[in-house]
């Protein structure tokens, strides 16, 4: 493990900062957007049983969020890789 | 075998396990006591996490609160808010506090606003948070031991108050984790094997979160259709449609519902019992997976529990239930108040409707959907103890966890921080432990005298923690300018302004005819309900925050360079004593 410059950290910090709020967008999307303020535009659509609005409210939403903690998770480990950052 | 012995065998099997865990994994220093030793496996702190977090509230009265009081599509605010959390607290919070490394969140909160004032504020704001939660897990061991064990909620209690004292006193966080697992493991076999069955009996499909989407066995009609026709045939509002309140009320319930998840103490802490800080990210993933096989599940459980029962209701010819030849579950839990009808008409029939003049149906609880599901699809007895176990499992890990949280801030936090600095550590481990059985008592104390605001808790816990624990974290974590007085003011506003909006609507403590202004929508802020209030008072946090601390004093230095240090995981060792 190396020393960090300052430059470094400030880069290290900033491409954490963009893919988290990335990863936020997708969050507010899928719940606050699919999930409440355009649940009657996509309860239009049904796929099967359900209508496609009220799906991301009480099934969707949840297994996107899973992914996006996983997928934030294996970016940051990447970058962490890259900055030479990593713990052990 | 009869279901009364079946049920003691169950439990009594799984509190034998949890005591055996106990006695395995007692803690030998504040470090194991506190965190755990700080060596936990990332997917067992996540199993660990999902029991912590999944309450009596999440087990027994979720899905009858998304089916009944919340009539459906709101429910939905439950479903986004209690997992949409663990993304806020993934990407926002878990990380830096594991860096940071040491044992409780007040502790952060004194060294990154530079002030033991500010630890001591925080330590008021958790102990408020937590024990508010901590009574509605009594009572759900209460209630859960009278019901499916018929002692009265006293003995109960006095059972499971004892249960928790050996494992949480003798192993600490270490001890509490290893149950919580097992826990896990009990609690969600009990939810998602009587879901299942349900799934096949009506749709033919075993997956829930399918079954939902699915056509009933037997017909071309999809369950949500048929389940949107019965309601508006009885007069309720379209199940898949049935908006709570308002568009913006929904959106500001999720949201605080949300950030409270993410700012409650006894799930943080758990964070820090991971070994670095990419366990702490990956955790949370693992947390949130094993939470939504139980919140996928759970609207499966609403929607088909709902259409089971409304069929029972109609009876043989849809003309209402024929009161002489009511199933035995029906007579079973009107003895225990959840279910109740008054035959207003006296044709010896229950009809049931939303007219609440003609509704004969005057008491449908909405714990009865989960409790007596099993029994309303006509599973076996075993099934049912099953169930029982798993209503406990969830109800005592969750107040071992609130019970370590209240623990850890009177003994490390306000002792060990701030008034007697000079105990040795095996002082501060006996303190912790009296600490623990102190918590203990109070929360059974208030379990068995519950005060007037007991019903409101849960709901109130969450506020609480989104508008004062919340921001102070994160500005602690996001800027470098935020200062003590910022910080204290911040939290000290936030929480106020939310205490006084639910006084304001639902009573000073909760006390019935001393709220000041009716609790309608039309006395609503934007029509935002008290319940789903945390997030306004969590912006008037961060407004006052960054206003105070634009007209003090910056931060010192070495303040600046711990934010810079809990921003990069390198050198994050585990946690280490002071």
């Amino acid at each position: 493990m190396s020393q960090m410059t300052e430059e470094q950290a400030k880069e290290y910090w900033r491409r954490n900062v963009s893919l988290m709020v990335r990863c936020l967008v997708v969050w507010f999307v899928v719940s606050y957007g699919c999930g409440i303020l355009l649940v009657d535009v996509l309860n239009q659509v049904q796929i099967g049983g359900y209508k496609l609005g009220f799906w991301f409210a009480q099934q969707g939403s949840i297994y996107v969020f899973v992914v996006l903690i996983f997928y934030y998770a294996r970016k940051m480990g990447q970058l962490d890789r890259e900055f030479d950052v990593e713990e052990d | 075998m009869d279901l009364q012995t079946l049920t003691y065998l169950v439990v009594g099997a799984t509190f034998a396990l949890y005591l055996g865990i106990a006695f395995w994994a007692r803690a030998g220093s504040t470090k194991d006591f506190y965190i755990a030793g700080g060596g936990i496996h990332p997917i067992q702190n996540g199993m660990a996490t999902a029991a912590d977090w999944m309450s009596a509230a999440s087990f027994i009265s979720m899905a009858g609160l998304i089916a009944l009081s919340y009539g459906g599509y709101g429910g939905s605010v439950f479903l986004m808010g209690w997992t949409g959390g663990y993304v806020i607290l993934a990407m926002l919070l878990a990380p830096y506090l594991r860096k940071y490394g040491k044992f409780t969140v007040p502790e952060f909160i004194g060294d990154r606003f530079y002030s033991k004032s500010a630890r001591a504020v925080a330590v008021a704001c958790l102990i408020i948070c937590s024990v508010t939660y901590v009574i509605g897990q009594m009572k759900g061991v209460g209630v859960a031991f009278s019901r499916f064990l018929e002692v009265d909620y006293d003995t109960g209690l006095y059972v499971g108050m004892t249960i928790v004292f050996f494992y949480a006193v003798l192993g600490g966080m270490k001890g509490i984790t290893y149950t919580q697992i097992a826990q896990y493991c009990v609690l969600i076999l009990a939810y998602t094997i009587p879901a299942i069955f349900i799934s096949f009996q009506l749709t033919g499909n075993p997956i829930p979160q399918l079954g939902l989407g699915s056509t009933l066995a037997g017909s071309d009609v999809y369950l949500l259709d048929k389940l949107d026709m019965v309601v508006t045939d009885l007069g309720f509002a379209e199940y898949t449609t049935n908006v709570r309140l308002s568009t913006i009320n929904m959106f500001a319930y999720t949201l605080s519902l949300m950030i409270g998840t993410a700012g409650l103490p006894h799930v943080i802490i758990r964070f820090f019992t991971v070994p670095t800080v990419r366990d702490a990210r990956s955790s949370a993933g693992w947390a949130l997976v094993f939470i939504a096989i139980l919140y996928t599940t759970a609207p499966a459980v609403a929607g088909m529990a709902r259409l089971n029962l409304i069929d029972t209701l109609s009876g043989d010819d849809g003309q209402g239930l024929v009161i002489e030849e009511r199933p035995v579950w029906f007579k079973n839990w009107e003895k225990t108040g959840l279910l109740g009808f008054e035959d207003k008409n006296g044709d010896g029939r229950i009809q049931y409707s939303a007219d609440k003049e003609v509704n004969e149906m005057v008491k449908i609880d909405n714990d009865i959907l989960v409790l007596a599901n099993p029994e309303i699809a006509k599973l076996p007895n075993w099934v049912i103890a099953l169930v029982a176990a798993g209503g406990l499992a969830a109800a005592l890990s969750t107040a071992a966890g609130l019970l370590l949280a209240i623990a850890s801030a009177i003994s490390h936090d306000l002792m060990k921080g701030i008034f007697t600095p000079n105990i040795t550590e095996k002082t501060e481990l006996m303190s912790s432990r009296i600490a623990m059985a102190g918590a203990i008592g109070v929360a059974g104390y208030l379990g068995l005298n519950p005060p007037g605001f007991a019903a409101g808790t849960v709901a109130l816990a969450f506020g609480l923690a989104a508008s004062s624990i919340f921001p102070a974290l994160m500005m602690g974590i996001f800027s470098k300018g935020v200062t003590k007085e910022g910080a204290i003011a911040g939290m000290i506003s936030g929480i106020s302004v939310t205490l006084f909006y639910v006084f304001q609507h639902k009573g000073i403590m909760f006390i019935p005819g001393t709220a000041f202004l009716g609790d309608t929508p039309a006395n609503w802020f934007m029509g935002i309900e008290p319940n789903a209030f945390g997030c306004v008072g969590a912006v008037v946090n961060f407004a006052v925050a960054f206003a105070v601390s634009k007209v003090t004093a910056a931060p010192p230095q070495s303040v600046q360079d711990l934010v810079e240090h809990i921003r990069i995981p390198a050198g994050a060792t585990t946690a280490h004593d002071h």
